[in-house]
């Protein structure tokens, strides 16, 4: 996935449209914003970022898990089989960037990329509602697909990557 | 100048920084690192031929252990939050998660545990009516009921007693992993700074073997088994001094967000009650108390003992406490 923070508004629309799709208790939400100010007065500077699981191509969550419930499925995608999941909270310690939670129900849960619309050819919920199209989803592993082309074209940056997670969401400067 | 503000999200235990972990993982960590300590002197000692001369630490002390990992284990499943789901843990062996493979040890040494004291019922009755201590009959009573009523079958008893000294083997093995594994599941995870270093591991090793001894120390009454594991205790204790100013050394000298962990400890929340009540109350008063002791002074040998078990206590609910809050920033 591929993050102009540029276009960015912050409206959270991502965030209402993942609740909705993915029946998220109320309270609770897979995806958010945050918003950075920096800068001394007159010359402040604003920049919003819609965060969620990185996906990461090295997963300390997936590998601190002791049941196995936290696996990655065919394309990158990081899931957790609720069934098998204990609640112990490893890999919640073990995410770096805070994208998982105790469900209300006991198991951990966490952003999926909405594979299920992946899987009938259509982009993640939050893909497809953001109104300034900032967000860009589709195969990284395919040198000539459009998110590739853009990341290598544009500057660019990835969240802690000094965590060596090798995080898969690329925010465009 | 610069302000990060979260919107959108406001979910109990994520912010301001990641506390899931309380108390009873604390507690539990802790009661692992005694009951590997006690178990590793108990097999030691018993492996060295020392069985007759030192009945506490190996017959006698060993009978606590499994009581100690039964409660840490009931604090584990308390914290989970799919409770019901727990079995999950025994359908897989995941050497890469630090909580399977520690899990599977727990419980492997749960069962050797129990059948150590066990099999020593008609030392453990001898010992006890030596010391008149007739009012804990009832402990090995109840075992002799057990076998009694088969249900713990004597052939089992029997065989462990003949095959003693390889389940001994065994037993300090997995003791050893009992100690180090709950140093290395915290420093298993990578996003916490102050978690993730390799020296965890030993560090927590040490102290609880430090624990063990101590718990041997405070509840024997034979001189010289308090005197050797006091002896122990000191070496130990100067162990875990190295091994702490040499984690701190290695996270000064590392990136921002591991000086920012060391920072925790150095002038940050956590300074006083690491350096005045754990290392303070908990390793340099033990430690020149037992020296005092050697010394030919009379000090009541539960002090440092007592000492040392609550500054092994305080050191990992500031680990579990302190490392949440050790974040990389972003």
């Amino acid at each position: 996935m591929a993050i102009e923070v540029n276009k960015c508004v912050g409206c959270g629309d991502c965030v209402v449209a993942c609740q909705t799709e993915n029946n998220v208790p109320m309270g609770y939400s897979r995806d958010w914003i945050i918003e950075l100010a920096r800068g001394e007065y007159p010359n402040l500077f604003m920049h919003f970022e819609s965060r969620r699981c990185n996906h990461c191509e090295d997963t300390p969550c997936v590998r601190t898990c002791p049941t196995g419930a936290s696996h990655v499925i065919e394309g990158g995608i990081v899931k957790v089989t609720h069934d098998e999941c204990i609640g112990c909270g490893a890999c919640i310690e073990a995410c770096p960037y805070e994208a998982r939670y105790f469900h209300p129900d006991g198991y951990v849960d966490k952003c999926t990329f909405c594979d299920h619309r992946v899987a009938d050819g259509l982009d993640p919920a939050c893909v497809s509602v953001c109104p300034t199209t900032c967000m860009h989803f589709g195969d990284l592993d395919d040198p000539d697909s459009e998110i590739s082309q853009l990341i290598k074209s544009r500057e660019n940056y990835t969240l802690i990557p000094e965590a060596g997670t090798a995080p898969q969401i690329y925010y465009l400067k | 100048m610069e302000e990060l503000f979260q919107t959108a999200r406001d979910i109990h235990g994520l912010y301001p920084h990641v506390h899931i972990w309380g108390w009873p993982i604390a507690t539990y960590l802790f009661l692992g690192g005694l009951a590997a300590g006690i178990l590793l002197f108990a097999t030691l000692y018993y492996l060295k031929g020392k069985e007759n001369d030192m009945p506490f630490t190996v017959k006698i002390a060993p009978i606590f252990t499994f009581i100690i990992i039964v409660i840490g284990l009931l604090l584990l499943v308390y914290d989970l939050h799919h409770k019901l789901y727990v079995w999950q843990l025994f359908t897989t062996f995941r050497i890469e998660s630090p909580m399977s493979w520690g899990a599977w040890t727990l419980v492997a040494v749960s069962i050797l545990s129990l059948l150590w004291p066990l099999s020593y019922v008609d030392d453990i009755e001898k010992y006890l009516y030596e010391r008149g201590w007739k009012k804990l009959d009832f402990i090995t009573k109840f075992i002799r009921n057990l076998e009694h009523n088969w249900l713990i079958p004597r052939f089992i008893i029997l065989t462990f007693r003949k095959y003693r000294t390889f389940f001994a083997w065994i037993l300090l093995f997995l003791s050893i992993i009992l100690g180090i594994y709950t140093g290395i599941l915290l420093s298993a995870f990578n996003a916490h700074p102050l978690w993730n270093n390799p020296i965890l591991g030993p560090l927590f090793l040490t102290s609880g073997v430090s624990t063990g001894s101590a718990f041997v120390m405070w509840l024997s009454n034979n001189k010289k088994e308090r005197k050797l594991m006091s002896t122990i205790d000191m070496a130990l204790i100067a162990m875990e001094l190295f091994f702490i100013i040499h984690m701190i050394m290695g996270m000064q000298a590392g990136p921002e967000a591991f000086k920012q962990a060391a920072h925790l400890f150095l002038g940050g929340e956590f300074t006083v009650i690491f350096w005045v009540i754990f290392v303070g109350f908990g390793l340099v008063l033990p430690f020149i108390l037992e020296a005092f002791e050697l010394k030919g002074f009379h000090v009541p040998p539960a002090l440092p003992a007592l000492l040392v078990l609550i500054g092994g206590f305080i050191f990992r609910v500031i680990m579990v406490y302190a490392g949440q809050m050790s974040e990389y920033p972003f």
